[in-house]
């Protein structure tokens, strides 16, 4: 139907990797997300500092700066190292950054400052009675987490982490400026080959589209499947 | 420590990064993000007011559209909607010569037209959220004095309304600031292009992009301590009573 | 629970960190920017072309190893290279001083001057500060170009700066820019040869002072790496003596000296 001028497959690849990318990036970040809650309510003033500090700093940069700045710069003070064990040591290895693995830690990274103040909020809104109710039950620690906090914490959280995910889908956009081959970038290479950016283009927008409509209903599923048990809530 | 003493030394002695002349850039390209990001806040808010009404009517055929506007403004990268408005107005047949190219040839009006369409998208959604949640009453009450549909928009529902939008407003003010970022790919000299400038000049990552972080995170705290500021003062009736 | 997460993010760093290895010559990865016809371009069906690829090519033949090329945008090509996403950079690099400190440079492999692009109805026979005022130039940012108008220009004119060649050229034709400034060869094959024609070169091209322009063009190496270096421009020699260099060169510049 549309021949797109022989960059569909290249646009299907791209496609590909921005998917990829963005589901990669939100484990990551659900990841540090917990890691951070956990160290924001931690009892250790030096965990909730460095909690702080890292959520702070991460929300109040533009994303693509951030990109920039650990995807050109992060490269740099790896190699600072490997070039300093071999001069000094004669050990020769390298760590090779390729663009892909950057692209999913640097979005990771920025997206599991937000994702913290999502599990942060969500962890706290569940009830304690219900948490001491699993202890009087025997449940050990693990099994309170398993069952009872993870869980409620998650129904907290849904909303949280669907509109996180939608707002680090559209973030995957930016890795085509720091010259990852997304879609974006396939589109935006074709546009210009071929002096028509409405063909390209348009079509990425409305794959995006899809994608968000799509995620949209599993997070709705997810979230009924949450809310048994708290009916009319 | 002696390494750290000579290492200091060198960069102190190799520091041909901030000199005048590039910070002279990162001046310019703050004036350009202030008023990349200032114009399309204000047309973006402009633009909102109605299409919340708009938005929030029970005609399918009025609220309908507009929410497909916001859908796909919301739905879509920020970066595809400027390439499509930078690159797609010079397609437009006979452009070059109309009265309005000497405007759109320049990078600053595709990208004000493709931010402002954007935040006017999310502001739309963020007042019309503030609309539905007017308080029944009130309107019942506005209703039971005899005023008009209009009156009532007026006098009632957006006073209140604009009141409750304002925290999360304040949230897209910090997006966009955060969003005008990617100006730097169609050429525009903001803060980022800036940093980008010096950064391809000295090959110099960490001094040019922490640089512009640093400027970057005053102005988003700027933003922030100015809308609790307002909050304070517009939201006061609504915080608990302390004795 | 805090334990399985730390189990996972050590799993992530192993996985990092197994894609380490020792450095090995049989296979090198050479970083290039791509378009830069007719430097390194693609051809409609994708092929990877233009004189720095046939010429890369050959001389990794000549070498008896094989060679990757891994595609990278300008501003981040000296970087890329740094951190070993490649080994060599052979993207028309002009060798100068400001680079040198940076890299490591083999000999130069050709020569090429730049040149001032304009429409024909632009008006104007040589471009300086008078005849630039008001005008909004084009550049690719980070090259030498970019360099020599910002330290000349930017007082009188508009400077618009590009991630590639291709974009700058697509604003050119859309009458976003008044001029621009490019590699000769650039200008030429993009440009003078385009079907829109109406694209002519204003004044001489340019290849004075040195401080800007440089030696010529030459293939990049980390500064450590002399051995590899060696190793090129002996192939590079080799190939220019027995013909092949000659060979690849009239297939992109035809008889033409390239200055």
């Amino acid at each position: 139907m549309l021949d797109l001028q022989g960059y569909g497959p290249r646009l299907i690849e791209g496609a590909g990797v921005t998917v990829q990318l963005a589901v990669l990036s939100l484990i990551l970040a659900i990841i540090l997300g917990l890691l951070t809650a956990s160290a924001k309510m931690s009892r250790n003033w030096l965990l909730r500092r460095i909690a702080t500090v890292y959520t702070t700093l991460i929300r109040g940069v533009p994303d693509l700066v951030l990109m920039m700045l650990l995807f050109f710069g992060g490269q740099i003070g790896v190699n600072a190292i490997s070039d300093m064990l071999y001069y000094n040591y004669e050990i020769d290895i390298y760590i090779n950054f390729n663009a892909f693995a950057a692209g999913v830690l640097t979005i990771g990274f920025i997206f599991g400052a937000y994702m913290g103040e999502t599990f942060r909020g969500a962890f706290m809104a569940v009830d304690n009675g219900q948490i001491e109710a699993g202890k009087a039950y025997g449940m050990s620690d693990s099994l309170v987490f398993r069952r009872i906090r993870f869980p409620q914490m998650m129904r907290h959280a849904l909303p949280g982490l669907s509109n996180n995910w939608m707002v680090l889908l559209k973030t995957t956009a930016l890795v085509s400026v720091i010259g990852l081959t997304d879609m974006v970038r396939v589109a935006a290479e074709a546009s210009r080959a071929t002096h028509e950016p409405f063909t390209f283009l348009l079509p990425v927008a409305v794959v995006y589209l899809l994608i968000a409509s799509v995620s949209e209903w599993i997070f709705a599923r997810l979230q009924k499947h949450y809310d048994i048990g708290f009916g009319g809530q | 420590m002696l390494d750290i003493s000579t290492w200091l030394n060198d960069l102190l002695a190799g520091n041909q990064i901030f000199t005048a002349n590039t910070l002279g850039y990162y001046w310019e390209g703050l004036v350009t993000t202030t008023q990349l990001v200032f114009l399309s806040l204000v047309a973006g808010l402009i633009l909102a007011v109605p299409l919340a009404i708009m938005r929030s009517s029970k005609h399918k055929w009025i609220s309908l559209p507009i929410y497909v506007y916001t859908y796909v403004f919301r739905g879509t990268p920020l970066l595809i909607q400027l390439y499509i408005i930078y690159y797609g107005v010079v397609f437009i047949d006979g452009i070059q010569e109309s009265f309005l190219w000497p405007v759109l040839r320049e990078a600053f009006y595709p990208a004000l037209i493709a931010f402002t369409l954007n935040t006017a998208a999310y502001t739309t959604e963020i007042f019309r959220g503030a609309i539905k949640a007017t308080a029944k009453g009130e309107i019942e009450a506005a209703r039971a004095y005899g005023m008009s549909q209009s009156l009532m928009m007026r006098r009632i529902i957006l006073p209140s309304a604009f009141r409750r939008a304002l925290p999360a407003y304040g949230n897209e003010v910090i997006f966009m600031l955060h969003a005008s970022a990617i100006a730097s790919v169609v050429t525009l000299m903001d803060l980022t292009g800036a940093a980008r400038f010096v950064y391809a000049r000295y090959y110099a990552p960490f001094e040019a992009f922490l640089f512009v972080a640093a400027i970057y995170l005053c102005l988003t705290f700027a933003i922030l301590y100015f809308f609790r500021y307002l909050e304070k003062k517009l939201l006061a009736h609504l915080r608990p009573q302390t004795s | 629970m805090k334990k399985m997460l730390s189990i996972s993010l050590l799993g992530l760093a192993v996985a990092a960190a197994s894609s380490a290895q020792a450095r090995d010559y049989d296979n090198i990865r050479i970083g290039v920017d791509v378009p830069y016809e007719p430097m390194e371009y693609r051809t409609a069906d994708g092929e990877l072309t233009g004189f720095d690829i046939d010429l890369g090519n050959a001389l990794c033949d000549r070498m008896g190893v094989t060679c990757e090329w891994v595609e990278q945008e300008w501003d981040g090509i000296i970087p890329g290279l740094m951190s070993r996403n490649y080994d060599a950079i052979m993207s028309s690099m002009t060798i100068n001083d400001e680079r040198r400190q940076q890299v490591l440079f083999s000999d130069p492999y050709i020569t090429m001057p730049s040149a001032w692009f304009a429409p024909s109805d632009l008006g104007i026979s040589e471009a300086n500060a008078e005849t630039l005022e008001g005008m909004t130039i084009g550049v690719q940012r980070g090259t030498l170009q970019d360099n020599y108008v910002t330290d000349n220009f930017s007082s009188v004119a508009d400077i618009s700066r590009y991630s590639t060649a291709d974009d700058m050229v697509l604003d050119m034709e859309a009458q976003r820019l008044d001029i621009v400034f490019l590699d000769f060869p650039i200008g030429q094959s993009t440009l003078l040869n385009s079907e829109e024609a109406g694209y002519v070169v204003v004044g001489e091209r340019i290849s004075e002072p040195k401080e800007y322009f440089g030696d010529g063009f030459g293939i990049a190496f980390r500064q450590r790496d002399e051995a590899l270096a060696e190793q090129f421009n002996q192939a590079l020699a080799d190939i220019q003596e027995d013909g092949t260099y000659d060979e690849i060169f009239a297939r992109y510049f035809g008889e033409e000296d390239a200055e």
